[in-house]
């Protein structure tokens, strides 16, 4: 089994799993590790960041210095291919014409998915994080507790690999001893906020990022993970010792050639391909899931992109990871007699509830970062530290429910088109005074980011776009976004924590401070935690999916990206999709083993 | 979406668009909606690009001089570097307003604009073109239009071409993107300096 064509199909699979990134990638991983037939299908192309990433490349030599453009929006050595928020032959639309209603659909078409070009942030949700609405009445709780996902919690960052440190703060948890690699030391400017923001209580401690910060130790985690089963720890150990620990340089989202940071690419798929288990279809868009006369899932259809041809592939077992919205299009799509309204869909709850990360950034220029000698900066290539959630005591004073952190950006970065289009506007002036000034701002600047939790609510919705059909004539989806007055003050209270953070430190905002949530909150989508549209609960009527993220209709269809969360907390989602899909997957080989799947 | 403008999406980025994953781009729909003929979704990344390798170039012999004599106006020699012309800077100037990008004929229109008013201002005040005009000359018109749109734009787009050269990223002091076998943090002189030793 390995890299295959449309032709060399197998008649039949234990699990067929849509998609290659975070859920796909761990839910193969798991399955094919323990002996499972898998077929992955991924819509795009076969992606290999060994050879294809641009790791030490310089502005000088890409097109535009490497600026970002509509082809390569988070810059041209971004990972990312043949994906973005607007792609050609794919297109997706607004129910409303406000620019604030849209929603801003980021698809990433390639072998891996968004994970190689994710930040690597690794947060783990906390206990309050899986019952939001016994705390405050609003939203959902989660149909499982912290206490039912904290041994994947430790598996998935043993296996990845994280930095971080065990702070024992409030609905942050510690991880299991053993679990994480030591953090990187924070960089000049990172230490210089932490001085500052700790005046205000406002807390700064180690990030936790899937970055290696040594070699994963490859004796003692795969006995740790695949307990009784030695091939799978022969497989892995080897595994792990082909990934070296991170150089300190170059930026984790162009990808990482030496296997330093987590991407299903690296981290997941080698080993699952190792034990022959798996068979990758790369270029197979999956148009829908079919049942069979029992109404159980047989399989489903795809268009072989190359040819243009459509197919059919059949399983025990349907796994969705396609990404939320992706999973939901193809749910709402596979119509039939007995699902009119799509399949999974006897709640109508399929797409509802879509949410993403409530975020605002403010930056600022720091008189005391000015003219420091010369150091490399470069560090992990992503952030060092960051602020968790730090008013869970004051929470009746905000007049907003939950809490965002803070990721913070300085340091004498590799300089880019942007970030010196921005020091020339700060120097201004020309001649030799501009040439001086821009030596003595550079590095002065620092970048604050909120990223906070968007309550779910009846208005942020997608679904099948009566009108719209891409270019396989697969049809569209149709998005619904409002944000709550929960998120907008929320971004506010970013803004002016910011503000005070910048100012205790003795510096100057750039541009001012948006008190009016509404125009400080970036538009939904925009920091691609997509997150919702089959949630998992405990009642079939109001939700689609169980905790083990088995559809309550079909009993052999599984959802295990981040559509079922019922509730998207300020941590990132990557780990906790990775930590459920694990559960989910080992779900469904206990069920394969007892002939009930 | 106005507060999410191209020029505060580059503000955002200022700081640490590594650190942050903060695109660049614009949120604007009209533009995310226009198929762009650029080098698409899957162009090579290792390649070495030059100016004109992807799209033909805008500015006129003529044209260039006076991009030339403005780029080394701002960014001129000094002891550590050479003036900005002197690294390519025009070439990256004609490539970014030749580019087949929304916000590129933005600039394409600013840039070809304030060349030609430039000129016209020499013309006017010293009735020779710009790139004669002695160094005092060259002041006196830099003075009056600094704060002019064009010239803020030229500006920025001279030190986004210099100081993402080698010399350029030197000049800077910048050291990183090299590997290295571990990361000790600030040095003890940094520290000293931050008040944090």
């Amino acid at each position: 089994m390995a890299m295959i064509q449309t032709s060399q199909l197998q008649k039949e699979y234990d699990v067929i799993v849509v998609g290659s990134g975070a859920a796909g990638g761990q839910t193969a991983y798991t399955l094919t590790m323990d002996g499972a037939k898998v077929l992955m299908l991924e819509a795009g192309r076969n992606y290999v960041p060994e050879t294809e990433t641009p790791m030490f490349q310089t502005p000088d030599q890409a097109p535009l210095r490497g600026t970002s453009t509509p082809d390569k929006e988070f810059g041209f050595y971004d990972s990312t291919i043949d994906g973005g928020w607007a792609m050609p032959g794919e297109p997706y639309s607004s129910a409303s014409p406000q620019e604030e209603q849209r929603f801003w659909w980021w698809r990433a078409r390639m072998l891996g998915g968004r994970t190689n070009h994710w930040g690597r942030i690794s947060l783990r949700n906390g206990p309050y994080d899986f019952k939001p609405h016994t705390r405050d009445g609003l939203g959902f709780d989660w149909p499982l507790g912290y206490d039912d996902v904290a041994p994947y919690y430790d598996k998935v960052e043993m296996l990845i690999g994280v930095y971080g440190d065990n702070d024992g703060m409030e609905n942050t948890p510690n991880s299991s001893p053993g679990c994480l690699l030591p953090p990187p030391k924070p960089r000049a400017g990172e230490m210089l906020i932490r001085k500052h923001a700790k005046t205000l209580g406002v807390p700064v401690i180690a990030a936790h990022r899937a970055v290696l910060t040594q070699q994963l130790d490859h004796k003692r985690l795969p006995p740790l993970l695949h307990p009784g089963n030695e091939r799978a720890q022969k497989i892995l150990a080897e595994h792990m010792r082909s990934r070296a620990a991170c150089f300190w340089a170059t930026d984790c989202g162009r990808g990482c050639s030496i296997k330093a940071t987590y991407q299903s690419t690296t981290v997941h798929l080698p080993p699952a391909m190792m034990t022959g288990n798996l068979d990758i279809l790369t270029q197979a868009m999956v148009r829908e899931v079919e049942l069979d006369n029992r109404g159980l899932a047989s399989g489903v259809v795809f268009i072989d992109k190359t040819s243009g041809k459509e197919h059919r592939a059949k399983a025990r077992i349907v796994v969705l990871a396609a990404s939320a919205c992706e999973s939901v299009r193809i749910l709402l799509n596979s119509k039939s007699t007995k699902f009119p309204h799509g399949l999974a869909n006897s709640s109508g709850k399929v797409g509802k509830y879509l949410m993403d990360t409530v975020g605002s950034p403010l930056n600022g220029q720091i008189p005391a970062l000015e003219n420091l000698p010369p150091h490399n900066e470069d560090g992990a290539g992503g952030i060092h530290v960051y602020s968790p959630w730090w008013l869970y005591k004051e929470a009746a004073k905000l007049g907003f429910a939950r809490g965002y952190h803070i990721e913070m950006g300085s340091g004498r970065r590799m300089p880019s088109v942007g970030s010196m289009e921005g020091m020339s506007d700060f120097a201004g002036g020309y001649g030799r005074k501009f040439k001086e000034d821009m030596r003595r701002y550079y590095g002065s600047f620092i970048g604050l980011a909120g990223r906070g939790e968007m309550i779910p609510n009846e208005n942020s919705y997608c679904e099948i776009d009566p009108g719209g059909k891409d270019q396989w004539g697969i049809p569209t989806l149709r998005f619904h976004w409002q944000w709550s007055e929960h998120e907008t003050r929320q971004a506010a209270h970013m803004q002016k924590t910011f503000a005070d953070i910048i100012d205790a430190m003795g510096g100057k905002v750039l541009g001012k401070p948006e008190l009016d949530g509404r125009k400080a909150i970036a538009p939904g989508g925009y920091i691609i935690h997509e997150i919702g549209g089959a949630i998992m609960g405990t009642d079939p009527k109001k939700s689609v999916v169980n905790q083990w993220l088995q559809s309550w209709d079909v009993k052999n269809l599984f959802i295990t990206d981040g559509a079922p969360f019922p509730s998207n907390a300020d941590k990132n989602p990557t780990l906790t999709i990775m930590a459920l899909a694990w559960r989910s997957a080992d779900y469904m080989l206990a069920s394969m083993k007892r002939r009930e799947l | 979406m106005n507060e999410f403008d191209r020029r505060t999406a580059i503000k955002w980025v200022l700081a640490a668009s590594a650190a942050l994953r903060l695109p660049g781009v614009a949120f604007d729909a009209s533009a995310a909606a226009t198929a762009a003929k650029g080098y698409g979704k899957d162009p090579d990344l290792l390649k070495k690009y030059a100016a004109g390798d992807l799209w033909p170039l805008t500015l006129t012999k003529e044209q260039r001089v006076t991009a030339t004599a403005l780029c080394d106006l701002i960014i001129p020699e000094d002891s550590q570097s050479p003036a900005a012309s002197k690294v390519g800077v025009v070439d990256f100037i004609d490539e970014w307003i030749s580019a087949p990008y929304p916000e590129h004929a933005a600039d394409r229109k600013i840039v070809l604009d304030g060349l030609s008013a430039i000129e016209s201002e020499a013309q006017r005040r010293f009735k020779l073109s710009f790139a004669q005009l002695s160094a005092t000359q060259m002041s006196a018109i830099a003075d009056a239009v600094v704060t002019e749109p064009y010239f803020i734009r030229y500006r920025a787009l001279t030190a986004g071409g210099f100081y993402t050269t080698p010399i350029g990223t030197r000049d800077l002091k910048f050291v990183g993107n090299v590997a290295t076998a571990t990361f000790e943090g600030p040095t003890p002189e940094v520290l000293r300096k931050l008040g944090l030793a």
